[in-house]
């Protein structure tokens, strides 16, 4: 049973990291600084609640802004380019989070215990979950809760108009400035919405894993955000859940039993999937057929 | 409305746009034409913005306007539509229109949440009718991407209009129309200057623009080489060599 609430508590946590990107992907940037601002959410989070304290949701949310205005203040210099040069950039600052925590040492003395992040050796002993009498559960069903709120919130932006400007942004920029958006001030929000949801994913991350450290937070991680809503479809948020089902429960943890031949297998299934969905799991047509099938009219 | 001051774009040594004057009176329809590659369509991008001005000046109803941003100045009471059609493909109609009417939402400072939730009758009511206007009425729920191709057309030029704007520019708005579709466009064009829009019409199809304009500008090399009502163009000399080469 804890196998599947361990697999259910890292579901959740990559679901938000793929809807920290989706955000961004909307306004047809690609982003590969979501594992950056993952690991700024995660060490501030987790340094508020061992070395301040703190309860966990207000540490959550802090964690949150933290990466938020760190993603628009990187928003503001890294979307003058575009494409490729994009890519590039925001894999440097991946870079640069992990290897300054990799450099970060700030520990204090807790009775005989030294507790903080230490450089190399991460940040150990956050055992915020086990202290409170947290079980396995209850933080399954937490981080779900987390995701179910965020999950709501994009969906609701995705019928608001600021949803369909965000979109049109990514179709077309030129089209999208002739009608008088703000092209900068857009792309900016949506790093910044990204970045704070990546911070939250952060947060819930090192809380239940209870140590964290510069290695988790890698471009392969940042490729992984990127994936599931690519993989999933950008048309509504629920693509990039069942592409995180797809990855970490079909592809990662069903294939187990195939031993080494599973990572050959896994990268094949993800061509094959592009293949036969191009648009992605969940496309424009799937949707509306599901809204059809549910009875509701569209818009 | 709208005056071009001694207007130029240079690309390296070639003067896309040369020395340009213009001066377009509020109410009117402005044709502008001139043989391919003679910088209608870099005049456009330049009074849009998407293009920097190598010298002279831009003034939209009395306001100079030749430095600000693209976004500003499309929010500020210009609109467009563009030679080759440039929808939001993956939006519906009512969601291009949406995007659209925004520009009007923030020169009217309105709420927040009407600007980006959306929830306002007015705009609803806007967006209706521009869509009743340009005949897509029934087709508010398809994704622009399966329109036909005149419906595209008369998509953009409903998304234009969406935004209420004071001058509208229409880059070729004829081109690939059958004579049918141009005459309901033809009657469009005339109907949006009547409400008050004052229209820039940059066109290839001479019947057309003959047709409706008040007033044109013939361009030729970046240059302007004739400017007067339809009937004077046509007469001009300058105007049958730059179309039909030198006469005899």
């Amino acid at each position: 049973m804890d196998f599947y609430l361990g697999l259910l508590q890292i579901m959740g946590v990559h679901t938000l990291l793929g809807l920290s990107a989706y955000v961004v992907l909307q306004t047809g940037q690609v982003s590969l600084a979501q594992a950056g601002f993952m690991a700024i959410g995660a060490y501030v989070a987790a340094m508020l609640t061992v070395l301040a304290g703190w309860p966990l949701i207000a540490a959550l949310v802090v964690a949150s802004l933290v990466a938020g205005i760190t993603a628009c203040l990187v928003g503001f210099p890294a979307l003058r380019v575009h494409g490729l040069m994009l890519v590039v950039a925001t894999i440097a600052f991946t870079e640069i989070v992990r290897l300054f925590f990799f450099n970060f040492d700030y520990q204090i003395s807790r009775g005989n215990l030294q507790v903080g992040p230490l450089g190399g050796e991460g940040f150990r002993q956050i055992r915020y979950f086990p202290e409170n009498g947290w079980t396995t559960l209850h933080v399954a069903v937490f981080i779900w809760t987390v995701v179910a709120l965020v999950m709501a919130a994009l969906w609701w932006m995705d019928r608001s108009r600021a949803g369909a400007v965000l979109r049109a942004v990514g179709e077309d920029e030129i089209a999208a400035q002739s009608c008088g958006i703000n092209l900068t001030a857009v792309k900016v929000s949506a790093m910044t919405a990204g970045g704070a949801i990546a911070g939250i994913a952060g947060g819930l991350y090192a809380h239940y894993t209870t140590h964290i450290e510069q290695s988790n937070f890698t471009i392969l991680l940042a490729t992984f955000a990127i994936a599931y809503p690519i993989l999933g479809g950008l048309s509504s948020v629920f693509g990039t859940v069942a592409a995180v089902i797809f990855i970490q429960g079909f592809l990662v943890e069903g294939l187990r039993f195939l031993g080494d031949w599973r990572n050959l297998l896994f990268g094949a299934l993800i061509v094959l999937v592009m293949n036969i969905r191009p648009s992605g799991l969940l496309d424009a047509r799937t949707m509306a057929s599901l809204r059809r099938l549910f009875g509701r009219k569209e818009g | 409305m709208l005056e071009l001051a001694n207007l130029s774009k240079h690309f390296g040594g070639v003067r896309a746009v040369d020395s340009l004057n213009l001066k377009i009176e509020p109410g009117q329809i402005f044709g502008l034409i001139g043989p391919n590659g003679s910088g209608k369509s870099t005049t456009v991008n330049l009074i849009t913005g998407l293009l920097d001005v190598t010298h002279g000046s831009i003034t939209l109803a009395g306001e100079e306007i030749t430095r600000l941003p693209t976004h500003v100045r499309l929010s500020s009471g210009i609109a467009r539509t563009f030679q080759n059609i440039r929808l939001f493909g993956q939006l519906t109609v009512w969601q291009n229109l949406w995007v659209a009417e925004n520009a009007r939402a923030q020169r009217e400072r309105t709420n927040f949440f009407s600007r980006w939730m959306g929830g306002d009758r007015g705009a609803r009511a806007r967006i209706t009718r521009a869509l009743e206007f340009s005949g897509l009425a029934d087709k508010a729920d398809e994704l622009a991407a399966n329109l036909a191709f005149g419906e595209q057309r008369r998509l953009e030029l409903a998304r234009a209009l969406a935004a209420e704007p004071k001058l509208l520019l229409l880059d070729e708005p004829a081109a690939g129309m059958n004579p049918e579709e141009i005459g309901a466009l033809d009657d469009r064009i005339r109907q949006i200057r009547d409400s008050g829009i004052t229209v820039l019409l940059i066109e290839h199809h001479m019947e057309l623009i003959m047709a409706i304009a008040d007033r044109i500008a013939v361009l030729n090399f970046g240059q302007k080489i004739a400017e007067g009502t339809p009937a004077e163009v046509q007469a001009h000399p300058a105007v049958r060599e730059a179309y039909l080469g030198t006469a005899g």
